[in-house]
Formats: structure tokens, sequence, C-alpha cells
């Protein structure tokens, strides 16, 4: 069912939790759906000093998480963006193709934690610059469920 | 490892597993054949279908053997409909029932019968006066299950069959309750009646329609006419010799066997119920001796499981992540939970191997499990 490493993630998750004092938060799912997760960042210099999350899902949306903060760790804002829900699958060594699209949306709840970042410091023709136009739309309209298809509740 | 997922899945009992043996190599004749090995098979057979049928006290009518619990649910509600058609197309089908009752009844809506589903209350207890008032000249069938594999709950039959008079048939799936609680047909009332093999310790692949004489059916499945007509296919000797095993056994055994699972129950519901905000699924009391069904707020069923199984503990949930369709339980559904309710439940179900020391086990590691997958997620705040 699950990968070695997806089991690995789920039972060790890397950078659990909350930031306290996050330059951004980013929030994606529905718990109707049995998917939520929330991510914080730290930033300086433009690189992602600090990440971490709190996940209500499944396995796969727990080591998609976990997953997620671990590549975003270090990188520029510009590397972490091009992080995709499929890049993250692939570095979990593959995922049960029903879980590909209701439990891997930590990539999507990364960019909107970048998008909060760049709301807060005031920097919007950042967020125009690098196409992220439609996260802040949905973030600013309070909606959090990306995966409406999937989730008939 | 402590196996709480007997629901699921039960081992083959050593002493069904011998009696089945001799009917694989030696003794391998078909039923229908005319000559000793033959014979020998066809009396094999015919001794299963009255051990099976004496389980239920089930003199008044006969056993059909089918491939399991789907196939007798199959041709329970699609055999008896599709025979009775004449005297009327109205169906009255429980909310809960088993998806081997479900999806037949949805076909035959298809084919122009009219199904009702008959609601639940909060613990899934079949609302008979629904039935009661839904009840017309042109009701052919009416089937519930005797217990719900999954939360557990025991339904009224009697009160249902006694509303029910004979004006309508009544089937009985009695999956989840043989070998848990007393089953008879007679006391039950019931016109038809599902037994799974599997779930008494028996053989996977095999099951029974015990069908009263007065009732007549159609065949869903057509060929060289066995089973009275009414199942064709040459017979699975040996699957069935192991089923009428296991029926011999539990009725000997099963009075003491859910007296002592009771005990195992209630000491895990006691002891779980204890976490902070969780809550029991199904009947507080009317419920299979087996069954544990509880649900933790904040947090996801397969990732219990999961965590579980980590530790060497075995379990199921009713939480959409986990089944095909992505769909919650419908049982849970019925039984008025939301969505974001029923994704945290988790189902243990108790069996004949289950110890003390394996609840000790469990009891030791669930408090854990559910604190840490609490500390992960969002919308758990202390």
């Amino acid at each position: 069912m699950y990968s070695d490493k997806v089991f690995d993630h789920f039972q060790n998750p890397r950078n659990v939790g909350k930031i306290e004092d996050a330059d951004g938060v980013g929030t994606v799912g529905n718990p109707v759906c049995g998917d939520l997760m929330t991510i914080y960042i730290k930033v300086k210099d433009n690189r992602i000093e600090d990440i971490k999350f709190q996940t209500f899902g499944c396995a796969a949306a727990i080591a998609t998480s976990s997953m997620a903060t671990e590549m975003a760790k270090g990188k520029t804002i510009e590397e972490a963006l091009k992080i995709t829900r499929d890049a993250v699958a692939e570095a979990l060594g593959g995922l049960p193709k029903q879980k590909m699209h209701c439990s891997n949306l930590a990539a999507d709840a990364l960019r909107r934690a970048i998008v909060d970042y760049f709301r807060k410091n005031g920097k919007i023709d950042k967020i125009k610059e690098l196409g992220l136009e439609k996260e802040l739309e949905k973030m600013e309209k309070g909606e959090m469920d990306d995966h409406g298809e999937y989730c008939e509740a | 490892m402590a196996y709480f997922d007997y629901t699921s899945a039960k081992p083959v009992d050593e002493r069904v597993l011998e009696a089945m043996l001799p009917y694989m190599t030696e003794s391998f004749g078909n039923p229908s054949s005319v000559h000793s090995y033959g014979f020998k098979a066809r009396e094999a057979v015919q001794e299963a279908r009255e051990k099976v049928a004496k389980l239920v006290n089930g003199g008044g009518g006969t056993v059909v053997f089918t491939s399991g619990a789907t196939e007798a649910n199959n041709l329970a509600i699609i055999g008896y409909a599709m025979r009775n058609a004449r005297k009327g197309k109205h169906i009255l089908v429980s909310a809960v029932e088993h998806m081997s009752v479900i999806n037949p009844a949805k076909f035959l809506q298809k084919q122009g019968f009219e199904v009702e589903y008959i609601p639940v209350g909060k613990y899934g207890e079949v609302d008979v006066s629904f039935i009661d008032q839904k009840l017309r000249d042109d009701t052919i069938l009416v089937s519930v299950q005797h217990a719900n594999n999954e939360i557990g709950t025991i339904q009224p039959v009697e009160e249902i069959s006694e509303v029910l008079a004979g004006k309508a048939a009544l089937h009985i799936d009695a999956t989840a309750s043989v070998g848990q609680i007393e089953v008879d047909v007679e006391k039950i009332g019931a016109d038809m009646l599902t037994i799974s093999s599997n779930d008494i310790y028996g053989p996977k692949g095999v099951g029974a329609l015990w069908i009263r004489k007065e009732a007549k059916l159609q065949p869903v499945i057509l060929g060289g006419g066995q089973e009275n007509g009414l199942r064709s296919g040459s017979e699975n000797v040996p699957s069935i010799v192991g089923f009428g095993k296991a029926a011999e056994i539990t009725a000997m055994e099963w009075r003491e066997e859910a007296e002592r699972l009771r005990r195992l129950r209630d000491r895990i519901i006691d002891n779980v119920l204890k976490i902070e905000e969780s809550y029991l699924n199904g009947h507080p009391e009317k419920r299979l001796p087996n069954n544990v069904n509880v649900r933790f707020s904040y947090i996801e069923g397969e990732s219990i499981v999961l965590s579980l199984d980590m530790a060497g503990i075995q379990a199921s949930t009713g939480s959409a992540c986990s089944s095909k369709t992505l769909q919650p339980s419908h049982v849970l559904m019925a039984c008025g939970l939301k969505h974001e309710e029923a994704h945290g439940t988790l189902l243990l179900t108790l069996g004949r191997y289950n110890t003390d020391e394996d609840v000790d086990r469990l009891l030791e590691v669930l408090p854990g499990v559910i604190e840490r997958l609490r500390s992960m997620s969002p919308l758990y705040r202390r």
C-alpha cells in the first residue's frame, strides 16, 4: 500500500509543530474530507530558515507534510515554490493513486505560507511576479479546500 | 501480535482444517457422480448441511451453500424479489445493511422494484415503527441484519417479524451474529437467513442461505442445477465440510466464548473511553460481545490503525481515508455522525484467540498513539 519512505515519514515525521512567531502560515484541506494541514515558515534573507507543520489526516497526509518541509528547509523562496505535489510524492517513492489528490496537499500549504509571508510584509508585487495571485485570492476568500472534486462532503 | 480485526478475517480453526483435508485429496469426488467417490462427497455435503441448519435451529427449511455471505445475500434479495415480483415490487431494506444487501437492492430498483431504506437511530438501531408505517399489500420482502458488523448493534429482529406477521418475507443477514449471540430462525421468525463460514472460523469462500420451506426463490447463478437448482456449480466439498465442522464447534462452544469475549470487550471499552474526547459508536448494551467501535476527536482513523500495526496490534476503521471509494462508512453516516466524526473511528473486533494479554498490550499502546497523532493535529488545542 505505502512505500517504506511513507512509513518512515509517518512514523518519524520531520518538522512537526508550530512556529509561534511565524513569518508566514498556510493552511489547506478540510476536516470534513479528512485532511487538513498547516505549514509555518520563518524567512530570513529570502530563505526558508525554519519550517514546521501540523496535520490532521491519514498516513499519506502526514508523510507528505513531513517530506515537503524537509524539501523546503533552507531553500530560497523561488526554489521552494518549485516544489510540486508530484515532486513530494516522487520523493516519497510514490503514493497510492487514490491518495495523490486528497492527501498530497503539503506543496499547496507551502505556497500559501509563502503568499502569507509576502502579504504580511507588503510584498504584493512579489505575489504577482511569482504568479501566486490565485492562491492569494483563495486565501482572502477563506477557501480552504483545494481538493473539492474528491470530497463530496 | 495482538489481532483485533476478527470481523475482517478469522483464522480457520485447527479442528476445521483437519476435517477438511481428506476432502482435498483422497475423498475428492463430485457429489453428482454415480459412484462411490460421488456418494462419499454427497454424504459429506449433506452432513455439513445438517450441521449448519442445526446451528440456527433450521429444521423448518433448507440450507443452500454459496460462495460466501455476499452471494447468499444476493440470492436472498434478488432471488426472492424476482421470483415473487407478481405479488408486489415493494421492498424494505435497513440503511445499515452490508453492501451485499444494499447493492442488490439498488440493482432491483433499476429493474423496476420500489426500495425504501429503513432509517436507524443514533445507536444504529432500526426504526421498527417505520416498517409498520410503510408495510403495504405489495410489500414482498424486508431485509434487516441480525447485528451490525461495524458498530455491533443488535437489531430488534423478533419485533420486526411480529410487525410483519407473515405479510412479507423477512430476510436476516446473520453474518455478524452467528457465533456471538443466539441465532434461532424460529425465535426470530426469519424466512431466509445468511450465514458466513469464515465468521465462525470456517474456511473463506463458502457461506449459506437458510430458506424456509414455504419461501420460493429464483436462482441467480445458473448451470447444472446443484443445490436443489438454487445454486449451480460443482460443490466446494472441502470448504463445505469445513463450514459444517465450524458450525458443529460453534454450536457447542459459542456461549462460553461469547461470555469470555464480552468480558474482554468491556475491559477495552471501559478503559479506552477514559481517553479524553473519545466516544462509543453503536449501542451501549444491545451490542455484539466481540465489538468495540470508538471514535477520537481531532485525528484520523487510518493513522490510528497504521500506528497500532507498527506496535503489533491489528485493527480497522470506518474512516473514508481507508476505503476504496474514499467515502466514510455508510453505517456511521446512517447513525447521524458528521464526516469529521466518522474519520476518527477505530474498530476493534475480538475473537477466539484473543487473551487478556492482548488487551493489556492494546491498553498500553493506544493512549500514546492517540496522544501522538493529536499532538500533530492542527485541530487539537490544549
